[in-house]
């Protein structure tokens, strides 16, 4: 019994204590891996705010930016074009949401228009597949994949490029929405459909806004994933990681997403490495969906969402 | 010249009608508002007074009938477009955005007024800082003018009735419109909110001279408030006259009254 306590509770923390370089590279490991869950869930939540749709086609968007980035590549569009070009095909892909999905559903149920999600989800895979064909593809953006070191602590090239350009992307996006008149008129919609056009927002135009946000989110997350991994169908998996993140940080909150996205993967980093061999390891695959429920039970609505109270 | 400028009315509805499937919400309501009045619309539960502020603010559509404001016809535009010509309006239920600070909800308000760049504003420097902060003073004159000034950083949601219906007087305000349509300002407030409230949109009709259409139910608010009522019933105009003469008019006492109030 004291053995079972002191394994879980003290040798941990002694190891952690006992190498502080290591400790460090496993916490930026977890940075990492949160700011990525953080960026898929920001898709998520912009949509969700702006026009209640639980949006399941968010995943399978990362992964058709990501294919269609690598696609470009691999017929020799010069990097910055390619991203360009995807750009403006994420761009369409939300125009043509606005006009052929969410347009002929105004006002119709939430559970109607999240069937359409998942129809679009559909589309999307087989759509992306079709254009780009379905093999494993590498996706090189000419950032190496090696590793440096800083007071004796590893850091590989790749993951903080991808890292830094998450931050940078979650507070421009945490700033359009709390600075810009845009952003404000996103949050506006986001409460109050009939007020919202009473004081001369057109929705359309929102929808529009929205889902391109969302999708440049998506090109971005398809990027730093693809490269790290590959760009294959899994890739269109890491929004089921994205769910327990906004779980943690409320469906309707962007900070609550970004720190959901790092509480969650550094969460899982630390566990796996510290406590994973007590269980046998793989405890990077339930530990999200384990706080999660957690949450589900002590904090429905997640660390920053308002408090749903009701009155009888 | 237009005709508004020539002093034509501002607001023209001329034989609108509103169905919904086989009922008849509007029939044939015409009504003429000048520059600067205010008119109250009374009538029973149910006799078209929000369906008429609807159809004028573009969330209906009349399927016969014209608009027309400002010597313009607008028959057909959708709210938004409604709303960049100058017409503002409140809710029967206050709409308020709920999750936002009173001073965001009322800075919305002036979303039409504001033009620039995404990046600046995101950056929240140079010009766009500039009009952020013209913006911001324009926000705190009304805040000033409506009394609210305790509670602007407060989520609208958690305050009570009275106080978000005066919130979303602000924010119709902050668009600085031309027209202002008032659904029930006063519903369940108490008779110190109603005589607040009667103070400051008698106010905004003098200082800023805006034309004012609202529904109301209470009489005394009506009466003392109101340059001409018009009276709707079952979806009909059956009267159009300054207060005094409504007070004794033969149909709207029928009307609210019952017909046998004389025999």
């Amino acid at each position: 019994m004291v053995d079972v306590v002191y394994a879980v509770l003290v040798a941990p923390f002694k190891d952690m204590a006992g190498s502080p370089a290591f400790l460090v590279e496993v916490l930026i490991g977890g940075v990492f891996a949160g700011l990525m869950y953080s960026l898929v869930a920001l898709g998520f939540v912009l949509i969700f705010k702006a026009s209640g749709v639980f949006n399941f086609a968010q995943g399978v968007m990362v992964l058709f930016a990501a294919l269609t980035l690598v696609g470009l590549l691999e017929r020799g569009v010069p990097v910055v074009l390619a991203l360009a070009l995807t750009t403006a095909v994420m761009v369409a892909l939300a125009f043509a949401i606005e006009r052929f999905v969410l347009r002929p559903l105004v006002n119709q149920e939430h559970i109607i228009l999240f069937m359409a999600t998942i129809g679009l989800n559909f589309f999307l895979e087989g759509f992306g597949e079709m254009l780009w064909g379905a093999n494993v593809k590498k996706l090189d953006i000419g950032i190496p994949d090696r590793s440096f070191v800083v007071r004796g602590v590893q850091i590989n090239e790749l993951e903080l490029t991808a890292a830094v350009t998450a931050a940078l992307l979650v507070t421009l996006l945490a700033m359009f929405f709390q600075k810009t008149r845009i952003g404000r008129a996103l949050r506006a919609v986001a409460d109050d459909h009939e007020a919202a056009l009473s004081i001369g927002i057109p929705l359309k135009t929102i929808w529009v806004v929205v889902w391109s946000v969302a999708g440049v989110v998506a090109i971005v997350a398809g990027l730093m994933w693809g490269a790290k991994s590959g760009v294959q169908f899994s890739l269109s998996l890491i929004a089921l990681k994205a769910l327990p993140v906004l779980i943690l940080g409320g469906f309707e909150s962007v900070p609550g997403a970004i720190v959901g996205g790092l509480i969650i993967g550094i969460g899982e980093k630390v566990g796996e490495v510290y406590w994973g061999p007590l269980v046998g390891g793989a405890i990077e695959n339930w530990f999200a969906y384990v706080l999660a429920l957690a949450f589900l039970l002590a904090r429905p609505q997640g660390l920053f969402g308002e408090k749903i109270i009701e009155r009888v | 010249m237009s005709r508004a400028e020539a002093g034509g009315p501002l607001l023209e509805v001329e034989g609108v009608s509103v169905r919904f499937g086989a009922l008849i919400a509007l029939n044939r309501v015409s009504l003429g508002v000048a520059r600067e009045e205010v008119v109250a619309i009374i009538g029973p539960n149910g006799a078209g007074k929000t369906t008429l502020l609807n159809a004028i603010s573009g969330f209906y559509h009349p399927y016969e009938g014209r608009i027309a404001f400002a010597g313009r016809d607008r028959t057909h535009l959708r709210p938004p477009d409604v709303a960049a010509l100058g017409i503002a309006r409140t809710f029967q239920n206050v709409a308020l955005f709920r999750g936002m600070s009173v001073l965001d909800n009322i800075m919305t308000g002036r979303l039409l007024k504001m033009r620039g760049s995404f990046l600046l504003e995101a950056l929240y420097w140079g010009p766009a800082r500039r009009q952020e902060l013209e913006h911001r003073a324009a926000v705190e004159r009304i805040i000033d003018f409506l009394e609210i000034q305790g509670i602007r950083k407060t989520p609208a949601g958690r305050l009570p009735y009275g106080l978000q219906k005066r919130v979303e007087l602000a924010r119709a305000l902050a668009a600085e419109p031309t027209l202002l349509l008032l659904d029930e300002p006063m519903a369940g407030m108490n008779v110190e909110e109603k005589e607040d409230m009667c103070r400051f949109i008698l106010d905004v009709n003098q200082e800023f001279g805006t034309t004012i259409v609202l529904i109301e139910h209470d009489m005394g608010v009506v009466m003392d408030i109101s340059d001409r009522v018009v009276v709707l019933d079952y979806g009909r105009k059956i009267a159009d006259a300054p207060p005094a003469e409504i007070r004794s008019d033969r149909a709207v006492l029928d009307a609210y009254l019952g017909v046998a109030h004389e025999s």
